[in-house]
């Protein structure tokens, strides 16, 4: 029975308290990113479909990076109209995001007119500026692969002497990080360059398609726009193209569920000459396109497939016994672009008037010239480029415990990027003047503490959102990145006096209707627990999950749109699937039979 | 089937003939025409009326006391109403209007005499695609023998002149000697379901969408609103099924052993189960696009499923009338600048 709602607010940022024993964890965190009494005045929602987790203090970078690019995009470089930038915030590990709307109609005509000037130009010199974009992209990565690996030799290589370079190794240790840290934050403003404009552009026509057609599913919609042969299926279609090989040579028998990769790896070195010509094949595919994370690439601990080939090589076997049984696994390019064409012409027929017509085109057409950036900046910014830069940093993190800093590598990401710079100070400090670093007497104990922070923050639910809700969500960033509307808002407040109700309503992602036990993944650690048939709920879908998509009967998220890129790989899969219900991992218990209803965005717990 | 004076089958006909077969005859032709099942028939042209009622009009006049009418007078209209169709229903059909529509009905029917025939009015008026003088006219199904099925032409005839359309013509002041009826004939479908359906939405007037109602049995139940009938929602050009809304059928319409139809209970385990597969429900957006394209505009369909063969066949298409009435602006026009769209999305609310 549903109780009678009033219109209630958010918890005021001041009354969300620091959970009891994480204080010192919580002030590692830069000042400029606690919350203050001013906060209280305006409305905060947490990014859960970015930060779905605690962020270590490390990994708070990633916000600091990405939305220090997003809002000068928006603020400086194109001046949209109606937003500045996003304001964090981080408390018990959570990243708030607050928008910074202008109101004020004579600021907005302003602005209109500089956004008129500078977004304008870069849709009509799209093609051009995405082509110097990808080479630009392409050399930062370059850059990023030729930071030399941080060491510190007993004594400065004689070659070093000799040659006069006259700067010792120590000083190349802050050179190195600082360029690191420089390629990530230069990264995050690559990635925004033309990210709104690209959205904005889909979202026009994505309006007018709801407009016209009042009853069209955002899946259809997408499907119009979605390209053929995108980045963001690559990886899983080198897995594919793995298997024909592994049947092609003969040594398909080595692909056996539940043996890991090394196994299998060992087994084909073995095997000769066909074995080390699958090998290659691999090594083929690993470059680039394994350098895509397990998770959206914004933790440190959202490995590549690269660094750990368990994913995608769990996903071989069955593509494998798919080749057997005569599947040709080759995505049919042909058909699928086919398919879209007339997808596109059907729709258009059915418009009313001719009028309606030339302005569908004029949408369609450019938001087909704006969507392979908008589908392809993620393998290159939040794959592989986060991949190398995290893995830059583990290398200072092995350098830094191999001199008692830490007892393991990766307790570098419990420093924040200025900790890690200090430390790195430290010990160049301490190799110059021969003395011990003071490092091992400060960190370990922090570490110790903030890992415990880490994991006690976990076990708490954090509110969707904070403050007074606003009477419209009119910032096209928010509404564009996560999907958030005065609707949603609605259906998070009504969450709580809904929990008797057995149904929960999120966005159709991708329709079907599918029967199954629930299996709450909420970390990438816990992918290993889903079994064949399980309906996956996690707090957000990740399209480098693609290799589980084809076990699992079913997706459902917390959070994401039906652009998200969730939905794209499970209407690839034909997968039902629902995204952005808000709280299904909450209200949803691991094991639970759960129907989902991919088409009309229902989910229903059956037991 | 030899072409003949008073009588056309469906094969023959299309919507230009429709001044002489009238908008349901015309419709029924043109459909098949357009390579859409529907029941075989055939129409008994309005010249067939023509002549009956002049064989009247040399006994006592017809028109000239129907147009003399005063539309508010409805004790007057009442008396004439019923002295006119007590005529008609009672009248022989002129010998050769008789023996053209006894053949052609015998070539319908073939070995079977008692074959159920339809037997439904089919006016000329313009106001034939007027959902609410459709309304009016009679249609007699499950017609068991050919002398019952004279007497139902007949009485579609003198549906013309029942009290709601004789008052109906006198409040718009048409000329009597401008109505004409004709009459449609044709097999009836026994109907495992049946239903009608919309190529656009009727509650967002969506051009993307089919909805589809339908029930257990003739599709009498669904259109006279006797049952809550199953119902989807289907995408026109994807087939997607965004909507299914099964209903609880308590009863079904099926034909009667004597003729006619008659209401009886569904069965238990049939009430709450689709009485359309997904695969039937493809197959109709399949014929609703065929249809609407035909016709070039929005259709209000009226299909079954024959319980014996699994066809599904149109019993009537006509179009939509509620949203194309009242078309709104476009969602958006043509820009001179294309890019200036985007503002939609970047220049915050209008």
């Amino acid at each position: 029975m549903r109780k009678p709602t009033k219109p209630k607010g958010f918890p005021l940022p001041s009354t969300l308290q620091v959970i009891p024993g994480t204080e010192r964890a919580q002030v590692a965190y830069p000042y400029y990113i606690q919350f203050s009494e001013a906060d209280d005045e305006r409305f905060w929602f947490y990014n859960s479909m970015h930060f779905p987790e605690p962020m270590s203090a490390f990994d708070m970078v990633t916000a600091e990076a990405a939305y220090c690019a997003l809002g000068s995009a928006n603020t400086r470089v194109h001046c949209l109209p109606t937003t500045l930038g996003i304001d964090h915030r981080i408390i018990n590990g959570r990243v708030y995001i607050g928008g910074n709307a202008v109101t004020d109609p004579a600021e907005i005509a302003r602005r209109t007119e500089q956004f008129q000037k500078r977004a304008f130009y870069y849709y009509e010199n799209w093609e051009r500026l995405y082509e110097q974009w990808r080479k630009k992209m392409l050399a930062l990565i370059k850059d990023a692969q030729a930071l030399p690996k941080p060491e510190l030799p007993e004594f400065e290589p004689l070659a070093n002497v000799h040659a006069g370079r006259g700067v010792a190794s120590n000083h190349y240790l802050l050179d190195t990080y600082q360029r690191t840290l420089e390629g990530y934050f230069r990264m995050w403003h690559h990635h925004f360059e033309f990210l709104l404009l690209g959205y904005g552009a889909y979202l026009t026509f994505f309006g007018f398609c709801k407009k016209a057609f009042p009853e069209i599913t955002d899946q259809t919609i997408a499907r119009m726009v979605a390209g053929i042969e995108a980045e963001i299926f690559r990886p899983d279609e080198e897995l594919r193209r793995l298997a024909r090989c592994a049947v092609v040579l003969g040594v398909d028998a080595k692909f056996q569920d539940g043996l890991s990769a090394e196994a299998i790896i060992k087994s084909l070195q073995e095997a000769g000459e066909p074995g080390r010509e699958w090998l290659m094949e691999l090594e083929t595919s690993r470059n680039p396109w394994f350098n895509i994370n397990v998770g959206d690439g914004f933790y440190h601990y959202h490995r590549s497939w690269n660094d750990d080939l368990s994913m995608p090589f769990a996903g071989i076997p069955e593509y494998v016994r798919r080749v057997r049984a005569g599947e040709s696994l080759e995505r049919p390019v042909k058909k699928l672009q086919t398919e879209r064409h007339q997808l596109i012409e059907d729709y258009r027929e059915l418009l009313g008037t001719d009028e309606e017509r030339a302005a569908y085109d004029q949408m369609i057409s450019l938001a087909h010239r704006v969507f392979p950036y908008v589908e392809g900046h993620k393998f290159y910014c939040e794959h592989w480029y986060t991949n190398l830069f995290f893995n830059k940093i583990r290398e200072f993190g092995a350098l830094l415990a191999t001199n008692n800093f830490f007892s393991d590598a990766e307790d570098v990401f419990h420093l924040t990027h200025y900790e890690l710079e200090a430390a790195i100070i430290d010990l160049m400090t301490s190799w110059s003047s021969g003395s011990p670093p003071r490092g091992p007497a400060q960190w370990p104990k922090l570490v110790a503490e903030r890992r415990a922070a880490l994991k006690e923050w976990a076990k708490h639910e954090t509110p969707p959102a904070l403050g007074p809700v606003p009477d419209v969500i009119d910032d096209p960033a928010i509404v564009m990145l996560w999907g958030i509307t005065r609707e949603s808002l609605e259906t998070w407040l009504r969450a709580d006096s809904d929990e008797a109700s057995n149904e929960i309503r999120g966005f159709a992602a991708s329709s079907g209707v599918v029967e199954g036990p629930a299996r709450i993944v909420k970390s990438v650690a816990e992918i290993g627990r889903l079994q064949k048939g399980d309906i996956l709920v996690c707090p957000i879908t990740n399209p480098t999950w693609a290799p589980i998509f084809q076990k699992i009967a079913g997706a459902v998220s917390d959070i994401g749109g039906s652009m998200s890129h969730a939905a794209i790989v499970a209407r690839e899969f034909g997968l039902p699937a629902v995204v952005g219900t808000g709280n299904a991992t909450a209200r949803i218990k691991d094991g639970q039979r759960i129907r989902v209803d991919g088409g009309r965005g229902v989910i229903t717990i059956l037991q | 089937m030899r072409a003949s004076e008073h009588v056309s089958w469906f094969a023959e006909i299309g919507l230009n003939d429709r001044p002489h077969i009238g908008g349901k005859g015309g419709s029924l032709g043109e459909l098949q025409r357009a390579g859409i099942a529907v029941p075989p028939g055939f129409v008994v042209r309005t010249g067939a009326f023509e002549h009956f009622v002049q064989a009247l009009e040399r006994k006592s006049p017809v028109r000239a006391p129907v147009e003399s009418l005063n539309p508010e007078d409805l004790p007057a209209i009442t008396a004439c109403s019923k002295a006119l169709r007590t005529r008609m229903e009672e009248a022989a059909l002129p010998p050769d209007v008789l023996d053209e529509i006894s053949s052609a009905h015998a070539v319908l029917c073939g070995d079977d005499v008692r074959h159920a025939v339809a037997v439904r009015s089919s006016a000329t008026t313009e106001d034939a695609n007027d959902a609410s003088f459709a309304g009016l006219q009679d249609t007699y199904l499950w017609v068991k023998d050919p002398s019952q099925m004279l007497r139902m032409v007949r009485s579609c005839w003198a549906s013309l002149y029942s009290i709601e359309s004789i008052s109906y013509r006198r409040k718009r002041g048409y000329s009597e000697a401008g109505v004409a009826m004709a009459v449609v004939v044709q097999t009836m479908v026994d109907a495992r379901t049946a239903g009608v359906m919309f190529t656009r939405s009727p509650t967002t007037g969506d051009r993307s969408v089919i909805t589809i109602e339908a029930a257990w049995g003739l599709g009498s139940s669904v259109v006279g609103g006797e049952v809550t009938p199953d119902r989807w929602v289907v995408g026109k050009v994807t087939g997607e099924i965004s909507v299914r809304e099964i209903s609880d059928k308590i009863i079904q319409h099926v034909p009667a052993s004597a003729g006619g139809t008659e209401t009886v209970s569904v069965a238990n385990e049939l009430r709450r189960a689709a009485c359309m597969s997904d695969e039937e429900l493809q197959a109709l957006r399949t014929i609703a696009r065929k249809v609407e394209r035909h016709y070039g505009c929005a259709q209000d369909i009226e299909w079954a499923v024959d319980r014996h063969t699994g066809e599904i066949l149109l019993l009537q298409s006509r179009p939509e009338t509620v949203w194309s009435a009242k078309d709104s602006a476009p969602a958006a026009r043509a820009a001179e600048n294309p890019l200036s769209h985007v503002m939609s999305i970047f220049g915050g609310r209008r």
